[in-house]
């Protein structure tokens, strides 16, 4: 199509920019209504989650009068749960188990991938493609000869346990993120250090690192929402209180029998919920940017 | 791109002199060496904590009870003559195909509605979308239980002050069902709006000018350019979900733990009832690796979407 018949057409669509507007207007609103509706059903049960954690026992249990809101709001719940030695331990048992997790998925991964995205060996080719393929096999398929290998290492009902199996979650997806963000950092630059004498190291921790720390940012968040959230493997092989960590501590502690402090547990996922959203809140876009980095492209 | 296709630092100098070629070749190997080096750590965790767990898993499956003695596929034929195994396979391929749609649905409305508003607030709204799938799932499922409770729902105290009848949520087979596929949807659909979001910014909109000089509709142009820009993005999303739903544990573990009567059991949750709840795990690991079939198949329509679509790109 040549320019000008492009110029032309849009002259006419000039002359008819007043409907177009108002037609543009509708289409704006309609789409803040809408969003706004969705926003209100996806918020519904971290807002309840909410009212529940300021609401007194005895308030759930009289079963009266609008649910929604709270009617005399205590803070409670979370001043008995953050002094509560076993809610504390299972919020430090968290916090370390996330915290080596963190390091040790991201040194893996950003070793491998630079290694895969710039020095190519023989092999290396299929090795990018297992690491694919281990998402054919989630935990919820290994859970169960991992116990097995678990009792072996005398490791079962032992924290630590969670150091060794959560990297196998967050590595082959943070791996595949910095390949992505290696892979774009031109050639030349590190051509240009190696002909000045730069060993590999050096070019990794030099450029590589600095230039690709978007990636790194968002390959971290990823290690830390596994690290933070996962349940299987923690339900699976953890069962005294004081080596539980949050997610099954709230789940498997708090729910005694038929008895539920709801506004207990309630408080408890507030808190829970709290880090990752913290995390998200400032450091989103880097996130995105990196989920949808091969999304753009296609 | 995960296909390894990088480019080799120092692999494109030309062989400069015939004198030099014995120290460039120790250079290239010493090259291969630190690179294999640096992935150890990443085979290591491929090899012990994925690939040998899973052969062991298949070794264990074919285990008696008492792990004693080799039964060969006894325990898979033992699971497929059963009823509510039978059930677990159905509720395990319907819950995942139709949670994979409703999110893909879903994510495309709100990814549009949220192209259309063109970055007014957009990280405000973008931020309170995400909210469900930032949430560590454990934790906000136990909200929907309560929001679910059969004796003082909040669901129910609206549905009853509305001047409907009040239902059972969790209940009832087909109520409890269709309630773990909406949980499962109101977590996954966020993730669903930021991949097709960043596909749809990627559409060139000479495309849809080019479109509406020819006299496109809206209608028109969502069919013939926006759909055709995205398939890839659409199908690769779909297909790792539907991997990720397929493997789901948290939601009906908590919510329903599979019942009423076996129900709402999927592979994970049945084996996880099977073989560490009752002890039999030889069994337990044979329902799960039921699961490994299913997913190969979808596993290999994405690496062959995901190599067609590197080719495309280079």
């Amino acid at each position: 199509m040549s320019a000008t018949t492009a110029d032309q057409a849009r002259a006419r669509a000039r002359n008819k920019s007043g409907s177009l507007r108002r037609q543009h207007q509708w289409a704006l609103w309609g789409s803040y209504t809408a969003l706004s509706a969705f926003v209100i059903m996806f918020l519904t049960p971290p807002f309840y989650m909410l009212m529940t954690s300021l609401k007194t026992s005895a308030e759930i249990s009289a079963e009266k009068g609008n649910p929604w809101i709270v009617q005399s709001p205590t803070i409670n719940n979370f001043v008995e749960l953050i002094t509560s030695p076993s809610f504390q331990r299972y919020f430090f048992n968290s916090a370390w188990v996330t915290t080596l997790v963190v390091i040790i998925s991201m040194s893996i991964a950003i070793l491998a991938a630079f290694s895969l995205s710039r020095m190519g060996f023989k092999g290396s080719q299929a090795i990018a493609t297992g690491v694919f393929l281990t998402y054919l096999v989630p935990p919820s398929l290994l859970f169960i000869p991992l116990f097995q290998i678990v009792g072996w290492l005398n490791l079962l009902d032992n924290t630590w346990v969670l150091v060794l199996l959560f990297p196998t979650l967050a590595v082959p997806f943070c791996t595949w993120i910095m390949i992505g963000y290696f892979g774009s950092i031109p050639k030349e630059l590190d051509e240009a250090a190696l002909i000045d004498g730069a060993s590999y190291m050096q070019i990794l921790f030099q450029i590589f690192i600095p230039v690709a720390l978007p990636g790194i940012i968002a390959a971290t968040i990823f290690a830390f929402t596994v690290g933070w959230g996962a349940f299987l493997y923690p339900l699976a092989f953890l069962y005294k209180g004081e080596q539980l960590v949050l997610t099954v501590g709230i789940v498997s502690e708090l729910i005694r029998g038929d008895v539920f402090a709801w506004g207990k547990i309630m408080a408890a996922c507030v808190i829970g919920a709290l880090p990752p959203i913290l995390i998200y809140t400032f450091l989103m876009d880097y996130y995105i940017a990196g989920l949808t980095a091969g999304a753009t492209k296609g | 791109m995960a296909d390894g296709s990088g480019v080799t630092i120092g692999s494109g100098q030309p062989v400069a002199a015939p004198r030099r070629v014995g120290s460039l070749r120790k250079l290239s190997r010493r090259r291969s060496a630190t690179a294999i080096l640096l992935c150890v750590p990443l085979i290591a965790i491929i090899f012990g904590l994925k690939l040998y767990p899973t052969l062991y898993g298949i070794y264990l499956s074919m285990l008696n009870r008492k792990m004693t003695e080799f039964v060969g596929l006894d325990n898979f034929t033992f699971l497929l003559g059963r009823n509510t195994f039978q059930m677990v396979l159905f509720q395990s391929c319907m819950f995942a195909v139709s949670a994979v749609i409703f999110k893909a649905v879903l994510g495309f409305i709100l990814a549009h509605l949220m192209h259309n508003i063109r970055g007014r607030y957009e990280r405000v709204w973008r931020g309170l979308l995400l909210v469900p799938w930032v949430i560590p799932l454990s934790l906000s499922t136990l909200s929907w239980w309560w929001l679910l409770d059969p004796s003082y729902s909040a669901f129910n105290w609206t549905l009853e002050w509305l001047g409907f009848e009040k239902i059972s949520f969790l209940g009832e087979a087909w109520n409890a069902r269709f309630v773990v596929i909406l949980v499962n949807t109101w977590f996954g659909a966020p993730f669903f709006m930021i991949m097709y979001l960043a596909a749809l910014k990627s559409v060139p909109d000479q495309l849809y000018e080019a479109a509406s000089i020819d006299g496109a509709n809206a209608w028109q142009k969502l069919i013939y350019v926006t759909l055709p820009m995205m398939r890839n993005i659409i199908a690769i999303t779909m297909l790792y979900s539907l991997i990720v739903t397929f493997a789901d544990f948290d939601i009906v573990r908590i919510l329903t733990n599979g019942g009423p009567q076996d129900t709402t059991h999927l592979f994970a949750t049945y084996a996880f009832t099977i073989g560490i709840q009752s002890g039999n795990i030889p069994r337990g690991a044979a329902v799960s690796l039921f699961m490994l079939p299913i997913l190969a198949t979808f596993a290999f329509f994405i690496l062959r979407g995901v190599n067609r679509r590197t080719k495309e790109i280079n």
